[in-house]
């Protein structure tokens, strides 16, 4: 298994939108290879025949009655948010950051 | 010292409060007063004598709900059994108009539109919360040094980590702030803290507890449990906090189980016909000698409570904890990807949204955070996916498999919960892989949805630091770890002439009146 390179870590910040300093990844880029190094390990064991678990105590088809009930109300939803403006979350420009 | 009537009621176990409250010897204003002045006292962030373990007190809402027990009681009305006994909460618990930030700056002084269902389960047993307990960011750590917002001290010796991530639940329990706390546990972070503060902590089965309200770290392992100083005390927070509720699609549909009756029958009729399982694998090597010490005697002590003691193998168990840190990045990668300075939390703004983004994330995580997301990202990216994030799962399913052959041979297995007494502050801050290290016996229930226990089984004779003793059951079984864990503890409490944490150091206490 590939070790993991400081380029990668630059991506994987970018992608997990996290911005970093060159001070960030020279910092965490070791401590990050290191840990990789160490969980590679899973593969060893991990055979073809046996089948994954994603849910610790296995359910299926759990429902609820779909009834209207009380909720929060768009004040309460817009109380902790950065900026709102007519009842709506404001954010930056979103389209055109690319071109 | 708060005195009614020259009692100390911060030094009642909580069980011992409700009936105390029930019987008109001590009011609940009374009793909140004297947490609330207990917290005032050693809690102090400014000095390097304070314990930290809140982030933030309420003092106006316990006492308020404090005196409508009191004068509910008064009017002859019924109330359930630990109406009036005060209760810390992890600060990872979703609290109504009380500042909820899971120890991370990125949610700096976010109020909660909404209580998490223990929240309102609190509310609805009458508890008055005291305040919401400090823990490492988002619930990644196992020293609570992770904290945006500093380090929880270690009420045995200031200099030490009180384990993570809820430290602060545990701390506050061990420097008699809280007679009760709630705490989560992913990997180890109720039961970890509890072994290294001399207090209980017990994960219940997934699903056991609701997690509608809760922030989310790792979704297929996370568990809402009780912490306590006593195990009876746990029993009695566990059927508060626990149940069904439709609004958690994994929540468990059946009955709450019988933890006080269970530990009422492992406390008066022993252990007879118990058998009890030593996992191989989590012993021996790595392991502190006074810890191993400690764990044999406590052996020895269920043996002479007439339970059959057997060894048990978990092979797959080596590979546990490489399973768990590439399972929890991977869905904490996911989970906290809402922190996105739109809906709540820090805004660190830029010309466009994506760039408002990246900056935030910057500003407002750590970098044991920053750590999980980028190796979850890594782990669930293409061309890695099924080495990485694909074979943790199959270890899972091995994991599983070794807990079924065991419970096959034993009712209980058992294990050191932690491998060592609690470190120095500092110590393994920039160490990540010697850090994990501490959850190397936890880790496995959770992996495996079982419930666990961590309960105090001495002091290790080398540095006089608390040593915890854990107790492993079948999912649904969570009644044995209080069946055997309430055994132990009264005879270990028998020798000790009281609970461990009565023989930890006092603390210096800060100026009548001080604030924090």
């Amino acid at each position: 298994m590939s070790t993991l390179s400081r380029a990668d870590v630059a991506r994987l910040a970018s992608l997990a939108r996290i911005d970093m300093t060159d001070e960030d990844l020279d910092r965490l880029s070791g401590q990050l290879a290191a840990i990789v190094d160490a969980v590679a390990q899973v593969a060893e064991v991990a055979g073809e025949d046996v089948p994954a678990t994603s849910h610790p105590i296995p359910m299926a088809n759990v429902h609820r009655p779909d009834e209207v009930r009380p909720s929060l109300t768009q004040e309460e939803a817009l109380s902790g948010a950065p900026q709102a403006e007519d009842g709506r979350f404001r954010v930056p420009q979103i389209l055109g950051e690319e071109a | 010292m708060s005195g009614v009537a020259g009692v100390d009621w911060t030094r009642k176990s909580a069980v011992e409060m409700a009936h105390a409250l029930a019987a008109g010897e001590v009011t609940s204003v009374e009793l909140t007063q004297a947490h609330l002045e207990r917290i005032a006292a050693v809690d102090g962030t400014d000095t390097p004598s304070g314990v930290h373990a809140f982030l933030h007190v309420d003092a106006e809402g316990a006492l308020s709900t404090a005196a409508e027990v009191d004068a509910d009681r008064a009017a002859g009305k019924e109330l359930p059994f630990l109406a009036g006994v005060p209760i810390a909460v992890k600060d990872v618990v979703v609290t109504r108009g009380l500042p909820t930030t899971a120890g991370s700056r990125i949610l700096e002084g976010w109020i909660p539109p909404y209580d998490a269902t223990v929240t309102r389960k609190l509310r609805d047993a009458r508890m008055p919360i005291l305040g919401k307990t400090n823990m490492d960011e988002f619930a990644m750590g196992s020293s609570t040094e992770h904290s945006g917002y500093g380090p929880t001290r270690n009420p045995w010796d200031l200099e030490r980590i009180p384990g993570g991530s809820g430290g602060g639940s545990a701390a506050a329990l061990a420097a008699w702030e809280a007679p009760l706390a709630i705490g989560s546990d992913t990997g180890g972070s109720i039961r970890q803290p509890g072994a290294v503060t001399g207090t209980v902590g017990v994960k219940p089965t997934y699903g056991g507890v609701s997690r509608y309200g809760v922030i989310a770290l790792a979704s297929s392992l996370d568990q809402l449990g009780p912490c306590a100083r006593t195990v009876d005390d746990a029993a009695a927070l566990h059927e508060v906090m626990g149940g069904h509720d439709p609004m958690d699609a994994t929540s468990l549909n059946e009955p709450v189980p019988a933890c006080l009756a269970a530990a009422r029958e492992g406390r008066e009729n022993g252990l007879a016909g118990v058998r009890i399982g030593v996992i191989t694998e989590l012993s021996g090597k790595g392991y502190q000698d006074g810890v191993k010490q400690r764990f044999e005697e406590s052996l020895e002590t269920l043996r002479g409570l007439g339970a059959e003691i057997v060894e048990v193998s978990c092979p797959s168990f080596s590979y546990a904890l490489a399973a768990y840190y590439l399972i929890l990045p991977s869905e904490a990668s996911s989970n906290l990807a809402k922190f996105d300075s739109v809906r709540f939390g820090l805004r660190v703004e830029r010309e466009t949204v994506e760039k408002t983004m990246g900056a935030t994330r910057a500003a407002g995580f750590g970098d044991e955070v920053k750590r999980r997301i980028i190796l979850g990202t890594y782990a669930l990216s293409a061309g890695y996916y099924d080495a990485y994030y694909g074979s943790a799962q199959k270890v899972r399913t091995l994991i599983q498999r070794d807990f079924a052959a065991a419970f096959a041979e034993a009712d209980v297995l058992v294990s050191p919960t932690a491998p060592t007494t609690p470190f120095k502050l500092g110590e393994r801050l920039d160490d990540p892989l010697a850090m994990y290290l501490n959850d190397v016996a936890t880790i496995p229930a959770n992996l495996a949805g079982i419930p666990g226990m961590s309960l105090p089984a001495g002091l290790a004779p080398e540095d006089g630091l608390p040593v915890g003793f854990q107790i492993l059951a079948p999912a649904h079984e969570d009644a044995r770890l209080y069946r055997v864990g309430a055994a132990l503890e009264a005879a270990l409490v028998a020798e000790w002439g009281g609970p461990l944490v009565s023989q930890a150091p006092e603390l210096a206490v800060a100026a009548k009146g001080a604030q924090r």
